[in-house]
């Protein structure tokens, strides 16, 4: 405040009415204005190497010092997540391409469980083991709503046929 | 080792998995011990945070045995039984220095809005969580906590979010003696907020949710009044203000977040068409139902950048927004001194124990909201010996 105060001295009554209560932050917030001295001021900690590639927020100018590895880009989805990640957090041209990457992720995920040999159960990746224990009811109306379907089709496609058996 | 695994929208698995390691000096390998399913892995879990990716696991908030340590851990130790706060902060940048440990600025590389939380996604920051068997905990000095002597592991593991958050959800309400408090949504996080909103000198407690059960369970748990706000005649923001003389409640905590179901524009724009992130139900009658002058308290998940909020209101009412992550390192402490005296119960909010095998339908369970779960707890094989 004091060292503030002799940079803003040509503004007249600078700071006078300034009372480190009057934060609407408070307890939150504990003021330090360590903030005003700008990114990485602080002493950081060391720096994690990264094996996989991290992708960062164009809003930084570097990696965090620790970071998740869980999932590297890969693939299509990754390609769009490269591009996604060219553009700030405050653009929609960063997050909606996220959001495309991640329902091509859904389908790589599967392409990639039948590769290694694996074909994924989604009756019990959904859980409805739960349902046939707590909602039954729930469940009978689900199956009813798909054979339903299904005889729509049929009928739809039948229909079709015998229609097109009368030109 | 085993662990949850997510394979698209409505989709997670029990897998093997790779064993964690040591990636940094101050990395602590914890075999965990217990993990929740939070009402924030829902998000996730309907694949409705950017940048979720196949494969990833899940769970920000858990308890496990240090198995392992970098060599500049020197606060915990091989063989220490720990609780491990869901966000991940480095203690020593601008931010946490101010004691913003939700908002370190040194585990995300991928936003700067949100801090590193583990198991959620890249957008906070890439990590895998702790719904698996071993789990990787960076900045060991920081965040895991020696779990006191004598206390359960049941309410230790609440302690890494569900507690805090709520503590925090009343403590930025600004409550003043005698205030009346309405929290909106009756989650383990809103039943949290309602109780320790008495800490804070509450005079009067509501909550407002659309499941009956949930809001008999609040109503037991958190002492407080409990409306359905599919039953109320007229319109929920009309009801308050007949409930509050007139008035509206001088603070409103918003503890649904952008799952919100309960206004049909908010659903069609916000979880449909996804043209905004998410509905902001909750947030939108916060702000309508507080008293001018009020203060709304938002602690429920919201996605990036887009909302429909009615700022305007916001502006001629007067009001104060305040909204955070929670600073669990900051709160510790003191949730610690009030477990031990009974001051609060969380494993109270504990309503089902699943093997961590049968993730997938634990997962659905939660979120179809059946057999009257509030709070789901997983145990891997390794724990239950
Ligand atoms: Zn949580
Ligand atoms: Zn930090």
């Amino acid at each position: 405040m004091e060292n503030l105060a002799s940079n803003y001295s040509h503004i007249k009554g600078w700071g006078i009415d300034a009372d480190p209560k009057n934060d609407p932050t408070y307890p939150m917030r504990k003021r330090s204005n360590d903030t005003h001295e700008g990114y990485g001021d602080w002493e950081r900690p060391t720096q994690q190497q990264p094996e996989v590639e991290v992708l960062h927020s164009t809003e930084r100018p570097n990696l965090s010092s620790v970071f998740g590895t869980s999932t590297p880009p890969s693939g299509l989805s990754g390609m769009i997540r490269r591009m996604a990640f060219k553009h700030s957090e405050n653009q929609y041209r960063h997050w909606l391409p996220l959001i495309l990457a991640d329902r091509i992720n859904v389908v790589e995920g599967i392409i990639e469980d039948f590769k290694s040999g694996k074909v994924p159960n989604i009756f019990a990746e959904k859980g409805m083991k739960s349902d046939m224990k707590h909602d039954r009811k729930g469940l009978a109306e689900k199956a009813a709503i798909v054979s339903l379907a299904i005889a729509a089709i049929v009928v739809w496609k039948y229909g079709k046929k015998s229609g097109s058996r009368k030109y | 080792m085993l662990a949850m695994n997510y394979r698209g929208p409505l989709r997670v698995r029990i897998d093997e998995k790779p064993m964690p390691k040591i990636e940094h000096p101050q990395d602590a390998i914890v075999r965990v011990t217990r993990s929740c399913i939070c009402g924030s892995d829902l998000h996730l879990y309907n694949g409705a945070v950017p940048d979720t990716r196949v494969g990833m696991t899940f769970g920000h908030e858990f308890t496990g045995v240090v198995e392992e340590v970098g060599s500049e851990v020197t606060k915990i130790k091989v063989g220490d039984h720990v609780l491990v706060p869901f966000n991940i902060a480095c203690g020593q940048c601008a931010f946490c220095k101010q004691e913003l440990y939700g908002n370190c600025h040194e585990s995300n590389p991928e936003a700067t809005a949100v801090g590193g939380i583990f198991g959620y996604s890249h957008t906070a920051g890439g990590y895998n969580g702790g719904q698996a068997e071993y789990a990787r905990v960076p900045y060991a000095n920081v965040g895991p906590t020696i779990i006191p002597e004598g206390m359960d592991p049941d309410d230790a593991v609440l302690l890494t979010d569900v507690v805090p958050t709520g503590y925090q959800a009343a403590e930025m309400a600004g409550i003043q003696p005698g205030d009346t408090v309405v929290v909106f949504g009756a989650g383990p996080i809103g039943i949290m907020a309602a109780r320790c909103s008495w800490l804070f000198g509450a005079g009067r407690v509501i909550i407002v949710d659309e499941i009956d059960y949930r809001l008999e369970f609040a109503m037991n748990y958190s002492q407080c009044e409990a409306y359905n706000f599919k039953e109320m005649d007229g319109d929920v923001v009309q009801f308050l203000k007949k409930k509050t003389d007139w008035m509206g409640a001088d603070v409103c905590i918003d503890a649904v977040g952008a799952e919100a179901s309960g206004n049909t524009m908010q659903t069609i724009t916000g979880r449909k068409l996804l043209l905004q992130a998410g509905s902001a139900t909750a947030v939108h009658w916060a702000i309508n139902s507080v008293k001018k002058g009020g203060i709304v308290s938002i602690v429920g998940i919201y996605g990036p950048t887009d909302n429909l909020v009615p700022i305007g209101n916001v502006v001629n009412k007067g009001l104060t927004i305040r909204a955070n992550q929670a600073s669990v390192k900051r709160l510790l402490p003191r949730l610690i001194e009030h477990v031990q005296n009974g001051v609060l119960n969380p494993k109270g909010l504990i309503t089902h124990r699943i093997p961590l095998e049968e993730v997938s339908d634990a997962y659905r369970m939660f979120s179809e909201k059946q057999d009257n779960c509030i709070k789901t707890v997983l145990i891997p094989p390794s724990a239950r010996m």
